[in-house]
């Protein structure tokens, strides 16, 4: 078993505020790891800082065995560490197949001059990322929507265009925050479909997720944060029985 | 295969779209080339050539504002740089027009990235003061160096010579805007279907979400106002040998407004809407001269509501696309079917013509 993405005593701090305590994790390569738990358990913020959005204040992310920690989001996303937001965003003024191309930024390669004239090796270079765009797009279904402007796309839509806009790149990691939240129960068996689909392709999947069903139809491995620290992790079943977890649910609703 | 059609079917609508520009840009082209034999007027030509030159000014400012969506109020400074480089060269080293076009160019790149290195990791109203700063030390620059002739600028500047010839004519400087506008146009078009004119408009929509693209933020910001800085440079450098003269009054605060005006009333980032809001800028207060002493208040008005009823500018991105298919939807040749989304506006594919 390798670890793609670790994280080793990984805290980090807002003011007084501790919104994550001495967190190591291992994704191992190829999984779909799911990390759940009650709101301000500090999910979104362990993504932010394996992303490079949020510098850590103590501790080590490394990928694939080399610090990653501190760097910048670019830099990370340039390594192959590719992520969704909550609440998403897309570029709503480009059109849905400019936005996936925009994905596919790093992969595009010509520089000025050949640009300014427009030279055979940037027009082929255009072509072939627009076709994997229509790929991406396609693998995602909405091909028939790539020249709507983004920002036009019902919800669902919009992110299942992230998730095109994450593929192209052809990335290492793709880090989804929840990306069921607040979609139909038609939309939510398509993105979980897709979602199956990017990691039966090999792709490490990490997602943040509230739907416990989808998180224990589809997760190989759960870990379940509360107050900025892990309280189990394992295989869904385990985890799901698991006495502290069921507190950390429970004990909330309670109240 | 359903993705097949969908292509197909979207090719066979960018076809009929680019044919439908294509016809539009030439008749404009031609158009515009014919203006000076449509008029003798020298005062018609005059205003025509002012226009052609806020045009280029607009066209450079759009990188900046339109493409990468940084507020920079002080665009008329690259325009100095330009316009005094030459004026210096010129009248003092006895440069030609054409050879001082080089060092001014230099000295706006360097400029700009001494100014936007430290600041364009500002955001919005931030940088806008910034820039708006950078402007008033130009200018003030100007009046009070002594090599650029203080207050009274530089005067009896040489007119630009092209091989064997010389320009110096309303006429001549009108065709000389008229082949530089076509080129800005161009080149702007040229970057908008490039990496470069993606991670500007990534940049203006999101900048977070365009860095979890691989996008460096900082860089692209840097690369689109240096492009500003260098189209607004040699857009000066031609402006002085027409004007002959030059003096700190045309680099003010005003101009600046003005060449953003020209692009928020186009539309951020539409080519043909900043080309077309330039012409507006420069024509209509010279429209209303019989309004006399309240033609600047009648202009104003006309911006105001020309703002709330077309907040995105007259020709806002993908204007022309939505006419294209509402044409064709008239003309009942919709046989490609309604699209994917029948209510809006299809067709932009960011080829490498667009």
């Amino acid at each position: 078993m390798t670890a793609v993405l670790e994280t080793e005593h990984l805290s980090l701090q807002f003011g007084g505020v501790n919104a994550l305590s001495d967190l190591s994790i291992q994704i191992e390569a190829g999984s779909l790891h799911a990390i759940i738990g009650p709101n301000g358990a500090g999910k979104t913020s362990f993504f932010n800082c394996l992303t490079g959005y949020y510098k850590p204040t103590s501790g080590a992310v490394r990928f694939r065995g080399s610090e990653v920690t501190g760097l910048d989001a670019a830099k990370v996303a340039g390594l192959g560490i590719r992520r969704t937001f909550q609440n998403i965003r897309v570029f709503p003024k480009m059109s849905v197949l400019e936005n996936v191309l925009a994905g596919g930024h790093l992969r595009a390669t010509a520089n000025l001059f050949s640009i300014t004239v427009a030279s055979p090796g940037f027009r082929r270079n255009e072509r072939q990322l627009r076709s994997e765009a229509m790929s991406s797009l396609e693998f995602v279904g909405l091909a028939d929507q790539w020249n709507n402007l983004a920002g036009d796309l019902p919800y669902g839509m919009r992110k299942r265009m992230e998730l095109a806009r994450v593929l192209i790149a052809d990335p290492v990691v793709v880090l989804l925050d929840e990306p069921a939240a607040g979609v139909s129960s038609v939309e939510r068996e398509e993105l979980s479909r897709v979602i199956q689909r990017i990691h039966a392709q090999g792709t490490c999947v990490i997602m943040i997720e509230h739907d416990v069903d989808l998180v224990m139809e589809i997760a190989t491995e759960v870990t379940v944060l509360d107050n900025g620290r892990i309280i189990a992790s394992g295989l869904p079943q385990d985890v799901r029985n698991n006495p502290d977890v069921i507190r950390a649910y429970m004990g909330r609703k309670r109240k | 295969m359903a993705m097949v059609e969908t292509v197909s079917r979207g090719r066979a609508k960018l076809d009929g779209f680019r044919a439908m520009r294509g016809g539009l840009v030439l008749a404009v082209v031609v158009l515009g080339a014919l203006i000076p034999q449509m008029t003798q007027n020298q005062y018609y030509l005059g205003v025509a050539f002012q226009a052609e030159m806020l045009m280029c000014l607009a066209l450079g400012l759009n990188i900046v504002v339109g493409y990468a969506g940084m507020l920079d109020l002080g665009f008329a400074a690259f325009f100095a740089i330009g316009a005094y480089t030459t004026g210096i060269l010129s009248t003092k080293e006895h440069w030609s027009i054409l050879a001082s076009i080089a060092p001014g160019v230099v000295i706006a790149v360097v400029c700009a990235l001494i100014i936007g290195f430290p600041t364009l990791r500002l955001r919005s109203d931030y940088l806008a003061v910034v820039t708006l700063g950078f402007g008033e030390i130009i200018q003030t620059i100007a009046i009070n160096l002594n090599q650029t002739g203080g207050p009274t600028g530089i005067y009896a500047i040489p007119a630009l010579t092209l091989g064997s010839v010389v320009v110096t004519s309303n006429t001549g400087y009108y065709y000389v805007f008229f082949v530089l506008v076509i080129v800005f146009a161009l080149f702007s078009t040229r970057l908008r279907g490039s990496r470069l004119g993606r991670a500007w408009l990534c940049i203006r929509e999101d900048e977070d979400a365009a860095k979890a693209m691989g996008i460096n933020t900082n860089h692209y910001k840097l690369y689109a106002y240096v492009f500003g800085a260098v189209l607004g440079s040699i857009t000066g450098s031609l402006y002085a040998p027409a004007l002959t003269a030059i003096s700190p009054a045309s680099f003010g605060f005003s101009e600046s407004l003005l060449i953003v005006m020209a692009v928020a009333i186009g539309g951020l980032g539409s080519i043909w809407g900043v080309m077309f809001g330039a012409a507006v800028v420069e024509i209509f207060p010279e429209v209303f001269r019989s309004f006399a002493q309240a033609r600047l208040l009648v202009f104003g008005v006309l911006l105001v509501i020309l703002m709330v009823v077309r907040p995105r500018g007259l020709f806002p991105e993908r204007a022309f696309q939505g006419m294209a298919t509402r044409v064709r939807r008239r003309l009942g040749r919709a046989a490609v079917g309604p699209g994917p989304s029948a209510g809006h506006v299809v067709l932009t594919v960011p080829t490498e013509e667009s």
